[in-house]
């Protein structure tokens, strides 16, 4: 349960939350582990799901949460330096409080449609952070999962994110894999090389799989072109949206695609869904 | 419950103000440097500004439970800790009289935006501390076309409803909270003998027969179905419609229906208050992300708002609109485009 | 109903179909009557829907600056108060003299329709002109006005139609105490909802992005919240047109709220006018503009304190 103090009803009133770790995990990511003041999560989640963070004065803005909700000690969320806020998180240090507020959006259908399925994770980027939540998951609840294989690409060596958890500790389990490639060659590299979708086609998957695919829009576009080719439907596929968010429940009208908003009626959609909305994303 | 009707004389309407605002904050629509504004009113104020007889205020009643801009919360910053020093305020009860049906209509649009899962706290608390006093429209603008939108002009939907009929002033309460008011303006209410009184029906026949009249009153309705979504998202009429659009905002802002809005923080050098303002879609800013825009154009931006109002909105709520008709749009935009434009191009007709 | 709407039909009927312009900016007429937006004729056929009347308030030029990255030739209509901006915008390389046909029409001032909803004339079906006197066929019956009483603000002292001093007013504001002005100005800009009508129809206001903005530039914002920041909004405004307002009256004519922002940009200009002399920018060089250059006949910045007597 909720550990922070404040009684406001107000969903955009947020709780105060403190940073207690954070870790590099690249030269533009790292992961900001976060407790309500007294310890403990500030709110519970299910996986896919986001939350508000804010450093009032500097700015807030929605990020997904990385770690699993099976952890109930701390929340974590690996953020990239790309604007006013992220910068000066990337200046704080522990100890640093900050303003939170969620959860939002939907969430992967991690107990119903996922459950007793073979996954297949794809990632891109930065694209592995709202996907490891769900992998955690899965791996706190094993038996409620088949197989699982996780194919995570980035730019290079240097930018894959949570690379201690993906060799050490994912790659060491029982009926799971990892596969990873980068765009370039480079020194001191010796896995795969090239795009996430040419290693998807690749590795080449069974199609009774369901896939969970998150990264830059681009890869996400060529992956599901990738999958098509390996015969999945797009009903076998979830991926996850962002899209530009101040209120997090749908009243401040601007994270809409069609009719449906991303941080109420997503950011978790299956892709045939969001086929079927405008292309306006 | 049926309620009964009263009346009173309309030149003791100052007298029903004043008692009115004894008890709770009244708001009225009241001249300001040419334009009409809901206006709040005491004891002090010079009831000569109250217009009743000009039909739409500047900005629309939304003002009222959905202000301009709305403190959310207040911190300090010390070091590294942040201090929550105080969230939202609470509103005094208050009623606002002189809610023409569309503005009336158009609350009804923001229930279901704000009152969905989670409720808006701050409109709740506004909604549920106002009274709104609606008035029948005795002389339509060329610019209104809520008829088209099923909202009848000359019986307007709220807690009161309320008639100018020559020299009386009709009130017939139209809910729990519009009965209790009416209770309390007992002194000065005279309950009529009729269910309808004959200076009251006739009103009314005047009122459509003119609703009947008006130029804009036939717009179509029919292309605007959720199914249509696609085909009408990519008509190509957007490019065209959107030509003279310069993404100004002032559509949205006099909008009675618009709710879109932004959390910003204001950095008071005390501390740092946070609050929200009206925001819209037609700026660039709105949906601009550190890594790029959805909408990189104004027609999109443009395409936005109608579609929200026409196709979206109606997808997710049972088929309502969220346009009211009120015609705002249609006399204050810079540039002349405005919701009837898009509807007539779109419905299929050239608009002119 | 203008004398001269035929003829600019014809004119820009010639300049598509010679091929002289691409296209034509203009105004496409409204079934309303009066709310004709401008549009963009790109062949004679669709001058069909062309209009040109005492509604076509707005100025052009801005929208032309829009067409910029257009291939071709625009031809665009300049009323006579719509012709100093083109020049700032010609003069800031905002619009490229070369791919414009710029033509000149007549006016005899435009219409203002809330001065007309103002007169308590309701339910505007059909306006006619005749003489000096608009007649004005309503829901209501038919009402009549003479078209002096509802001419835009900025046409009552345009030189092209009034003959009467549009600093009259700005003197009369200069005769108040600065506690009147301050009073004034705080009872006017409350109404200002921050729609920005003003800034994006202004000529003049045409910054890739706005200060306003601009999240890094510490003045974003969009709200009024309060007092300080309706007056910073408009008088960084006020100054950032400070030379380069041309009192094209857009900034007056589209505020929803009826704002008088007219007094603000003429105080400066005739400040500017008395202290640097007469703002004229057809021919100045970009640089040389009255706030824009030095010299030693400029006048002190003292003179603000001789001027008000204040210390
Ligand atoms: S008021 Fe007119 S010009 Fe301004 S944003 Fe709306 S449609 Fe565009
Ligand atoms: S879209 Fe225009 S007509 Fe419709 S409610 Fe809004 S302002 Fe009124
Ligand atoms: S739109 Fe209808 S309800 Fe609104 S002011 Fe006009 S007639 Fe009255
Ligand atoms: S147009 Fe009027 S209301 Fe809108 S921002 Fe400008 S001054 Fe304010
Ligand atoms: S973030 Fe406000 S509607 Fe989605």
């Amino acid at each position: 349960m909720s550990n922070c103090s404040c009684n406001s009803t107000n969903a955009l009133v947020p709780t105060i939350g403190v940073v207690t770790d954070i870790r590099v995990d690249t030269p533009d990511v790292k992961t900001f582990r976060v407790t309500g003041v007294q310890g403990g999560l500030c709110f519970d989640y299910v996986p896919g799901q986001c939350a508000m963070l804010s450093i009032p004065g500097v700015g807030e803005a929605m990020f997904s949460i990385t770690s699993s909700p099976t952890n109930r000690e701390y929340m974590e969320f690996s953020i990239k330096k790309c604007g006013i806020l992220t910068d000066w998180l990337h200046e704080i240090e522990p100890g640093q409080q900050v303003a939170i507020r969620g959860p939002y959006g939907n969430g992967f259908p991690v107990d119903t449609v996922l459950k007793g399925r073979d996954l297949l994770f794809i990632a891109g980027g930065i694209g592995l952070a709202p996907l490891r939540s769900v992998i955690n998951y899965c791996i706190d609840n094993r038996k409620d999962y088949g197989t699982i294989d996780i194919v995570y690409g980035a730019r290079s060596a240097e930018d894959l994110v949570h690379i201690d958890e993906l060799k050490t500790y994912w790659n060491s389990l029982e009926n799971v894999s990892v596969h990873l490639t980068i765009d370039n060659p480079q020194e001191g590299w010796d896995g795969h090389v090239g795009f996430v979708p040419a290693y998807v086609q690749e590795l080449g998957f069974d199609v009774d799989r369901t896939v969970l695919v998150c990264g830059p829009p681009i890869m996400i576009k060529f992956t599901l072109a990738s999958l098509g080719e390996l015969g999945f439907e797009k009903s076998q596929v979830y991926t996850t949206m962002e899209l530009k968010m101040k209120c997090g429940i749908g009243t401040c009208g601007r994270c809409n695609i069609g009719s449906k908003y991303v941080c109420k009626d997503g950011p978790v959609f299956r892709c045939d869904e969001l086929e079927s909305l405008p292309a306006e994303y | 419950m049926e309620h009964r009707v009263y009346s009173l004389p309309k030149k003791r309407m100052g007298e029903l103000f004043g008692l009115i605002s004894s008890s709770r904050q009244l708001f009225l629509p009241m001249e300001k440097g040419g334009q009409f504004q809901f206006s709040r009113v005491d004891e002090h104020t010079d009831l000569e500004g109250v217009s009743l007889d000009r039909l739409l205020t500047a900005g629309s009643a939304k003002e009222l439970f959905f202000p301009q801009t709305q403190q959310i919360a207040a911190f300090r910053r010390r070091g590294k800790e942040i201090e929550l020093t105080s969230a939202e305020t609470l509103t005094s009860a208050f009623v606002a009289f002189g809610v023409r049906a569309c503005d009336a209509r158009s609350l009804e649009v923001l229930d279901r935006a704000f009152l969905g899962t989670p409720r808006d706290t701050m409109y709740e608390e506004k909604r549920s501390k106002g009274t709104v006093v609606t008035l029948a429209c005795n002389e339509p603008e060329e610019t209104c076309f809520c008829s088209v939108f099923s909202i009848d002009a000359a019986s307007p939907k709220g807690d009161v409803e309320t008639w100018i009929a020559g020299d009386t002033l009709y009130w017939r309460p139209g809910s729990e909270k519009g009965a209790e008011l009416t209770q309390e303006l007992d002194a000065l209410l005279d309950p009529c003998s009729e269910e309808e009184p004959e200076g009251l029906i006739q009103l009314k026949q005047q009122i459509r027969s003119i609703i009947g009249k008006l130029p804009l009153g036939r717009l179509s309705l029919e292309q605007f179905r959720p199914e249509a979504l696609q085909e009408l998202f990519d008509d190509p009429a957007w490019q065209k419609l959107s030509e003279p659009c310069i993404g100004c905002g002032t559509c949205t802002f006099v909008c009675p229906t618009c709710q879109c809005f932004d959390i910003r923080d204001f950095d008071t050098g005390e501390g740092v208050q946070r609050f929200r303002c009206w925001d819209s879609c037609m700026y660039s800013d709105f949906t601009t992300m550190a890594h790029g825009n959805p909408r990189t154009s104004q027609v999109e931006r443009f395409r936005q708002r109608f579609m929200h109002k026409l196709v979206y909105y109606p997808a997710n709520h049972d088929g309502l609109y969220s346009c009211a008709g009120c015609g705002r749009c249609v006399s204050k935009c810079p540039n002349s485009m405005n919701m009837v434009k898009v509807m007539k191009t779109l419905g299929g007709a050239q608009h002119v | 109903m203008h004398n001269s709407s035929c003829t600019v039909k014809e004119t820009a009927r010639k300049i598509l179909e010679s091929g002289q312009a691409e296209r034509l900016l203009g105004w496409e007429q409204d079934s309303s009557g009066y709310n004709h937006a401008p549009a963009v004729f790109k062949s004679a056929g669709e001058l069909d829907r062309f209009i040109y009347d005492r509604f076509c308030g707005s100025n052009l030029s801005k929208l032309l600056a829009r067409l910029r990255e257009a291939e071709g030739r625009t031809a665009v209509l300049l009323k006579a108060c719509d012709r100093e901006s083109f020049n700032l915008l010609v003069r800031e390389h905002r619009i490229d003299p070369e791919q414009v046909h710029r033509v000149d029409i007549e006016c005899s001032g435009m219409v203002d329709i809330e001065k007309l909803r103002n007169k308590g004339i309701k339910g505007i079906r059909e306006i006619t002109e005749s003489g000096d006197e608009l007649h004005i066929s309503t829901l209501y019956g038919e009402k009549r006005c003479r078209s002096e009483e509802v001419l835009l603000e900025k046409c009552l002292s345009c030189p092209a139609v009034s003959s009467a001093d549009a600093f009259d007013a700005v003197g009369q504001m200069e005769e108040r105490s600065s506690l009147e002005r301050y009073e004034f100005w705080k009872e006017a800009l409350s109404t200002c909802i921050r729609c920005n009508a003003c800034r994006n129809s202004c000529p003049v206001c045409t910054c890739e992005q706005c200060i306003f903005d601009n999240p890094r530039s510490g003045t974003a914002g969009k709200a009024s919240a309060d007092f300080f920041e309706d007056q910073h909004f408009h008088l960084v405004r006020v100054f950032h047109a400070a030379g380069r307002c041309t009192d094209c009256g857009e900034c007056t004519r589209v505020c929803p709220q009826g704002i008088p922002l007219y007094l603000l940009n003429r105080k400066v200009i005739k400040d500017i006018n008395e202290l640097y002399g007469e703002l004229s920018l057809e021919d100045k060089e970009l640089g040389k503009g009255a706030l824009t250059s030095f010299s030693f006949q400029d006048a002190h910045p003292d003179i603000i304190r001789k001027r008000t007597g204040d210390q």
